[in-house]
C-alpha cells in the first residue's frame, strides 16, 4: 500500500481523536486536574505533613511522580476504551473497517490519540503539582521515556478491553476492579520498603509498581526497583499487548461478524 | 469483460448455526446498475457485509474488480463506497468533518478532501448543514450524508443498502437522480431496496435472493417479460349490481363502482373495454393494481418458500 495513503490515514485518525479530546475538554482534561488537586491537598498537605519524609523527600514531593503516572495510566486507558468502544457501539468504527487502511494503522492512530490525552493530562497534573511543591527533575530522559511507554502500554490494554467489550459495563469493570487496585497498590503513595516482606514479594508481581518507580527515578532519582526491570516489564507488556491487539484486529474479533 | 463484482460459492454460517448464505455465486459487470432484492432476512445484508469486509465469509470468494476481498482486503476496499442500511456515523460530529475524515481513511489529502466534500454535500443539498451537528439533521438528510460520505473516495463500485428507507418521495426522487448520474458517469451501482418501483425504474440487472440462495438472476427486461398476467383497477361511471363475466379474463368486484380485471399480457385492452361497453359498463379511469416487479417478486418468493426443503 502507498505510504502516502498510510500517512494520510494515520494523520486523519489522530486529528479526529485529538479534536474529540479537545471538544469534550470538560470531560477529558478538567476532571483529572481537579481530582489530583484534591490528592495534593489531602494526601500531600494535610496528611503528608504528619507522615514526614519518605525516601529523603517531603511526602508531597514523593507522591508527585506517582500521581502524575497514575493520571497518565488512567487517561490513556480511559481514552482508548471510551473512544474505540464508543465508535464500535455507535457503529462508526465501520467507517474505518471498510476503508483500505491496514489494521496496524488503525491501532497506531488510536494509540496516538490515547497517548496525546495521557500526556496532556500528565502535563496538567505536573503543572498543578508546582502550586504545592518544587521538584528538580533528575533524569529527564528516563522520566519522559517511562511516561511515554507507560501511556502506550495502557492505550494498548484499553484497546484489548474495547475490542472484547459488548456493553458499557464491560469498559468499567477493568478500570474499577483491576486498574485502580493495581495502581493504588503500585507504590503511588508509599515505598514498598514500608511493607512487610510478604507483601513486598507480592508487590513485585504488580507491573504498575515498575512504571511508578521508573518515573519516580526519572523525577526524584529514587526507586524501589531497578531501571532495567522497569524497562523490561514495560517493553514486555507493550510487546505482548501490541501483538494481541493486532491479532484481534486481524481476526476481526468483536468488530467483524 | 471486466466484472465489478464476482461472488463465487459464498457461504456464511453464523455462530448460532444460522446459514445466511448457502453457496451463492453472482457476477456484476462494470458500469451496471444492479438490483439485489429479497425479503427481510434473505441474506442481502450479509452478502453486502462480506463484500465490504464487515462480515467474514465462512467459505467462498468475493472479488471486486478482480481483487479478492479475502486475500487483498485493502486494495479491494479502495474500490468500494458503501451506504449501509443503518446510520453509522458519529452523530456528534459535523457533516463536513464526517465526509472529510472518510476521505482521509482512503489516503485523500485534506485539501482535495475538502473540495470533494463540498462538491458532494452541495450535490446532495447538504452544504448549508455542513457545520451543524449531525444529530440535528432530519432522517432524509442523514441518509444523504451517508451517500456523500460513500462518494468522497469516488468509488468504482457504490453499494447502496436501502438508501431511501423512510425518506419522503420528493427526496427519494432527487436521490434517484443523483444515483443515476453517478452510474451514468461510469460508477457501478448495486442497490438493495424494498421499494420495487425504485429497482424497476433504476436497475438494468437484478438478482433476487431468498433464504440465502439466489432464486433469480437476470436482466430487468427479461424478468418483467415473464410476467404473463397484469391486473388493472377500473373506476366505473355507474354502480353495478352483478359481476360481469369476460372470457379469458378474471374480474373481481372491489366495490359497486370499482372492478379489478386480470388479463393475460398478450390480450389486448381493447377487448376488455369493448366487452365491458357491450355489457353497458362505462369505465371512467384505469390504473395498474401493483407495480409489475412487485407482482413478480411476490410470485418468485412464494415459489421459493413452497419448494421442498426450504423453510417458510
Amino acid at each position: 500500500m502507498n505510504s502516502n495513503v498510510i500517512w494520510v490515514g494515520y494523520a486523519t485518525i489522530v486529528r479526529k481523536e485529538v479534536t474529540r479530546i479537545l471538544r469534550i475538554w470538560g470531560q477529558t482534561i478538567v476532571p483529572p486536574a481537579i481530582t489530583m488537586t484534591l490528592y495534593f491537598i489531602i494526601f500531600g498537605e494535610l496528611i503528608g505533613r504528619r507522615i514526614g519524609d519518605m525516601g529523603g523527600f517531603s511526602y508531597m514531593q514523593y507522591i508527585v511522580p506517582g500521581l502524575v503516572i497514575m493520571s497518565v495510566i488512567t487517561n490513556s486507558y480511559g481514552n482508548m476504551v471510551s473512544s474505540f468502544f464508543g465508535a464500535k457501539f455507535g457503529k462508526h468504527i465501520e467507517e474505518l473497517l471498510i476503508s483500505p487502511l491496514p489494521n496496524w494503522i488503525i491501532l497506531a492512530g488510536y494509540v496516538t490519540g490515547a497517548l496525546v490525552r495521557g500526556l496532556m493530562v500528565g502535563a496538567v497534573v505536573m503543572l498543578v503539582s508546582l502550586f504545592f511543591t518544587r521538584i528538580e527533575v533528575q533524569h529527564p530522559l528516563i522520566m519522559l521515556s517511562v511516561l511515554f511507554l507507560t501511556a502506550v502500554v495502557f492505550a494498548l490494554a484499553g484497546m484489548v478491553n474495547a475490542i472484547f467489550a459488548q456493553k458499557f459495563d464491560d469498559i468499567a469493570i477493568i478500570p474499577t476492579f483491576v486498574l485502580a487496585p493495581l495502581t493504588y497498590l503500585g507504590g503511588v503513595f508509599y515505598s514498598i520498603s514500608l511493607l512487610p516482606e510478604f507483601w513486598q514479594k507480592v508487590s513485585i508481581f504488580n507491573p504498575i509498581l515498575y512504571m511508578v518507580n521508573g518515573f519516580r527515578l526519572g523525577m526524584l532519582g529514587v526507586s524501589d526497583v531497578s531501571l532495567g526491570m522497569t524497562y523490561g516489564v514495560i517493553l514486555t507488556a507493550g510487546a505482548i499487548l501490541f501483538v494481541s491487539c493486532l491479532v484481534l484486529l486481524n481476526r476481526g474479533t468483536g468488530l467483524r461478524t | 469483460m471486466m466484472y465489478a463484482l464476482q461472488v463465487n460459492d459464498l457461504r456464511k454460517i453464523y455462530k448460532n448455526g444460522t446459514e445466511a448464505l448457502k453457496g451463492i455465486s453472482l457476477e456484476v459487470e462494470e458500469g451496471d446498475f444492479f438490483a439485489l432484492l429479497g425479503p427481510n432476512g434473505a441474506g442481502k445484508s450479509t452478502l453486502i457485509g462480506i463484500i465490504s469486509s464487515l462480515v467474514n465469509a465462512s467459505s467462498g470468494e468475493t472479488r471486486v474488480f478482480g481483487t479478492s476481498v479475502q486475500r487483498d482486503r485493502s486494495r479491494a476496499m479502495s474500490y468500494i463506497g458503501l451506504v449501509p442500511q443503518e446510520l453509522n456515523f458519529n452523530q456528534f460530529e459535523k457533516p463536513l468533518e464526517i465526509v472529510v475524515n472518510q476521505a482521509g481513511y482512503y489516503g485523500i489529502p485534506r485539501e482535495v478532501a475538502l473540495e470533494r466534500a463540498e462538491k458532494y454535500l452541495q450535490q446532495l443539498n447538504l452544504w448549508d448543514k455542513a457545520d451543524k451537528i449531525s444529530r440535528t439533521l432530519s432522517g432524509g438528510m442523514k441518509r444523504r450524508l451517508m451517500i456523500a460520505r460513500a462518494m468522497v473516495n469516488e468509488p468504482r463500485l457504490l453499494i447502496l443498502d436501502e438508501p431511501t428507507a423512510g425518506v419522503d418521495i420528493e427526496i427519494r426522487r432527487s436521490m434517484w437522480e443523483f444515483i443515476k448520474d453517478i452510474n451514468a458517469s461510469g460508477t457501478t451501482v448495486i442497490l438493495t431496496t424494498h421499494y420495487l418501483e425504485e429497482a424497476e425504474s433504476l436497475c438494468r440487472n437484478i438478482a433476487i435472493i431468498d433464504h440465502g440462495e439466489i432464486i433469480e438472476n437476470t436482466d430487468m427486461k427479461s424478468l418483467l417479460a415473464t410476467l404473463d398476467v397484469e391486473t388493472f383497477v377500473l373506476d366505473l361511471r355507474e354502480s353495478i349490481v352483478q359481476c360481469p363475466t369476460l372470457e379469458g379474463m378474471e374480474i373481481v368486484v372491489r366495490d359497486e363502482k370499482t372492478l379489478e380485471a386480470s388479463l393475460p399480457k398478450q390480450k389486448s385492452l381493447n377487448n376488455l373495454f369493448s366487452e365491458l361497453e357491450r355489457q353497458g359498463i362505462h369505465v371512467l379511469s384505469m390504473r395498474n393494481k401493483a407495480n409489475r416487479l412487485e407482482e413478480l417478486f411476490m410470485r418468485l418468493v412464494d415459489k421459493s418458500a413452497r419448494q421442498p426443503g426450504v423453510a417458510a
